[in-house]
């Protein structure tokens, strides 16, 4: 089937393969934070034994190479390979590339600043504190890169549309191009403040910076950050999951209608990390909270399609009655090694759903806001749903790329479970130990966790000892991984012709209606941009109005100010 | 549209409404509220606390690297306490413990929450933003005790 295949030019696919396997080192060196981390919060090491510096060095790298730098290079790689081939066109590998590199120079100049220890300000880098000039600068780039990408695939779609009147758009570009139009618009906002507030304050161009203000614009960027890490993850459970799993996808529209929501309702919702805020009108607050509520609805509908689409996989491979097709899924077949990154995903999103409506229900924001419940809540969904979808699609994509078979294919195949049982245990501590109060960014170990200090919280100790145990297996997991990558990348290439060519499993739907009012991106984006505006001009009206002064830059190390 | 789909997010909807009828019950009803505005209030640099009558206090606290003034707060059970908070160098954070009251504490900005300290007994407050190198020693304590009959402050240096 010619339609299954496509051929990549060599530059293009070499281009790819660099942009997962870069980004890949980097996220090791930032889940060896993790494991770090838990064992700082434990009291068990002081110190960094490998890369020195103390926890927060540890967390700020943690924090920008795994959420940050890893997630965009992932979803820039996702998209290079996704639309060229479902629109069947080449990319223009000489913007790909300019994009690639500014993304990379960027990235590095960040992870240096960091690991020199001269931006320990972890990866909201709220004023301030200051870091050195070419941390922002890095994350500036690592943006601009982004951009490029997108406006290399934008001419594509368009002349697609051109030749294909009357023809519904691939799903899988619907989905890439909402995950884009999202980071189009929220990036905006973490532009001006970089650009405008921090970096010229870095520079020592302008004295002082609004902190409210710039970190009333960071959460404008904040929360769509979050479905910009989602979205490639739904791409791959409503494209690619149902036929891995031996079915079709329930309803085609669902996706359809899901990407829409998404473009319309992740932006206007930042407020919602701001509740515990001074200087933002409650009721303002509140209709932030509104908008999140709807904003819920897309994973609702998305919850229910591909559980329909799992059922009629299951039962089509045999499965009867009510539950039984629950049995007849591909759980441990090391062929079908793809499949468990996504179906234990979805599993663990069902604590990562509800831990979300937790935190954006209002005032019931003020039990957990900031306390290690939140690192508990977002470890269950960006560094589960979102890691394991990424993690295994970068193995695909490289074996694509790089025209390899997986090896190690159980190595593959166990990793995520591994990772999935380490993932709950420390996350179950997190959330019981954020709800007892403990506090969420803070080195436990030198003060809450130390029987000789007077801070000593002895009923936090369990879940603290939990978040160990939790996190070494889950940095096994990550371990089995990267033998299975790097085993793959150092093998031996298929040399046949057809192997050549790139592949991807594209689910056909089971219902499959016009949708003609879901052809548009259009409509959706105008009336995102109305609630956006409706939603931020009085939030940002208040924080001008009620603050007062502004703040000269400090380091991690003074209470004294810089200047 | 199939009816097993339709049903479905029909359902969905409901529950979200059914969720959000609870948070507008818990802020119209049981008054709990999250932080708003504050516009009566001048700009302070130290701490103080008031009496402001019977069973009522002010207290206005600094958060600052890496120590909150004060640190701690002696009180009568029963005591309803109007909190101001705010920082005098970059952002830290305040949560009481086993009492509804989380705020952030923000150069340039004031922030308020009412509570009522019912039950004696210590309860710590632990500074929840990253405020740099000591930010885990941030940390303080309502200490509610009955019959007291003045309330105090202390700080540590
Ligand atoms: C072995 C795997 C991992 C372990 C053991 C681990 C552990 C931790 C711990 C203990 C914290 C600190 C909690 C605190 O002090 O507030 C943390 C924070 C964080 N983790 Fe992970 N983590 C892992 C993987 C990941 C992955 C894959 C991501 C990917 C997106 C991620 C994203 C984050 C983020 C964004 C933070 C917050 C940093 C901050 O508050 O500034 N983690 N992690
Ligand atoms: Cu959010
Ligand atoms: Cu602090």
């Amino acid at each position: 089937m010619s339609t299954d295949l496509f051929r990549f030019t060599k530059s293009s696919k070499t281009l790819n393969a660099v942009l997962i396997i870069i980004p890949m080192v980097l996220l090791f060196i930032g889940v060896y934070g993790g494991l770090m981390q838990t064992l700082f919060r434990a009291g068990i090491i002081q110190s960094d034994p490998f890369v020195g510096g103390d926890y927060y060095k540890g967390l700020t790298f943690h924090g920008v190479l795994n959420a940050i730098v890893f997630t965009t290079f992932f979803a820039v790689a996702f998209g290079n390979a996704l639309v060229p081939f479902a629109l069947k066109k080449n990319l223009n590998s000489k913007v790909a590339w300019a994009s690639g590199i500014l993304m990379l120079v960027g990235s590095v100049l960040a992870a240096i600043t960091i690991l020199m220890g001269e931006a320990t300000v972890l990866y909201t880098f709220y004023p301030p504190l200051k870091a050195h000039p070419l941390f922002y600068i890095g994350l500036t780039l690592l943006v601009v890169g982004s951009w490029v990408a997108f406006y290399n695939w934008v001419p594509m779609y368009l002349e697609w549309r051109k030749e294909n009147k009357g023809k519904k758009t691939p799903l899988s570009v619907v989905g890439i191009f909402a995950t884009f139009i999202i980071w189009f618009i929220a990036t905006l906002a973490v532009a001006v403040e970089i650009l405008f507030m921090l970096l010229p304050w870095s520079l020592g161009l302008v004295d002082e910076i609004n902190v409210m203000l710039a970190r009333t614009l960071f959460w404008f960027f904040g929360h769509p950050l979050v479905y910009f890490w989602l979205l490639p993850a739904y791409v791959m459970y409503y494209v690619f999951l149902p036929k891995m799993a031996g079915g079709k996808l329930y309803s085609d529209m669902a996706g359809r209608l899901v990407f829409m929501m998404f473009i319309l309702f992740s932006i206007p919702v930042g407020t919602h990390h701001q509740y515990m805020d001074p200087a933002i009108g409650a009721q303002w607050k509140l209709l932030h909270g509104i908008f999140t509520f709807a904003v819920a609805l897309p994973s609702l509908i998305t919850a229910f399609t591909i559980a329909a689409s799992l059922e009629h996989a299951g039962k089509n491979n045999g499965g009867k009655g009510l539950f039984g097709w629950m049995t007849k899924l591909p759980y441990f077949n090391k062929e079908n090694w793809f499949f468990p990154y996504l179906i234990l995903g979805l599993f663990i999103f069902i604590f990562g759903g509800i831990g979300g409506i937790i935190n954006a229900s209002y005032q019931m924001n003020t039990v957990i806001h900031n306390t290690a419940w939140v690192p508990g809540h977002f470890h269950l969904t960006v560094a589960g749903p979102v890691m394991l979808a990424f993690l295994g699609g970068s193995l695909y994509l490289i074996g694509q790329f790089m025209n390899k078979e997986i090896r190690l294919k159980s190595w593959a195949m166990i990793s995520p479970y591994v990772y999935t049982i380490g993932l709950l245990i420390m996350s179950y501590g997190l959330k019981i130990g954020g709800l007892m109060g403990m506090p969420r960014r803070t080195n436990t170990g030198a003060s809450y966790a130390n029987p000789d200090s007077i801070l000593y919280q002895a009923d936090w100790m369990p879940y603290i000892d939990m978040t160990v145990i939790g996190g070494v297996l889950m940095f096994i997991g990550i371990v089995i991984y990267i033998v299975s990558f790097f085993t793959t990348v150092f093998s031996k290439s298929r040399s046949d012709e057809k192997d050549a060519m790139v592949t991807f499993p594209i689910s056909e739907s089971l219902h499959d209606e016009p949708a003609t009012w879901l052809r548009n991106f259009k409509p959706y984006i105008i009336i995102a941009i109305i609630l956006i505006v409706l939603s931020y001009t009085p939030v940002i009206y208040d924080v001008i109005t009620t603050t007062y002064g502004g703040s000269l830059p400090f380091s991690p190390d003074s209470p004294v100010p810089l200047r | 549209m199939d009816k097993s789909e339709k049903f479905a997010f029909i359902l969905s909807g409901l529950l979200l409404v059914v969720f959000f009828g609870a948070i507008m019950y818990a802020a119209v009803a049981k008054d709990i509220d999250v932080p708003t505005c504050i516009t009566d209030m001048d700009p302070f640099e130290r701490d103080t606390l008031f009496q402001t009558g019977p069973d009522t206090y002010e207290l206005q606290m600094v958060a600052r690297m890496w120590a909150f003034q004060p640190s701690t707060v002696r009180l009568p059970a029963g005591t309803t306490v109007d909190l101001y908070v705010t920082s005098q160098d970059i952002i830290h954070g305040f949560k009481i413990e086993e009492h509804n009251v989380n705020l952030m504490a923000i150069p340039g900005a004031i922030n308020y929450l009412r509570v009522k300290f019912d039950k004696p007994g210590e309860y710590l407050f632990a500074c929840h933003e990253f405020c740099g190198a000591a930010h885990h020693t941030m940390a303080g304590r309502f200490i509610i005790e009955e019959g007291l009959d003045e309330a105090e402050t202390e700080e540590d240096v």
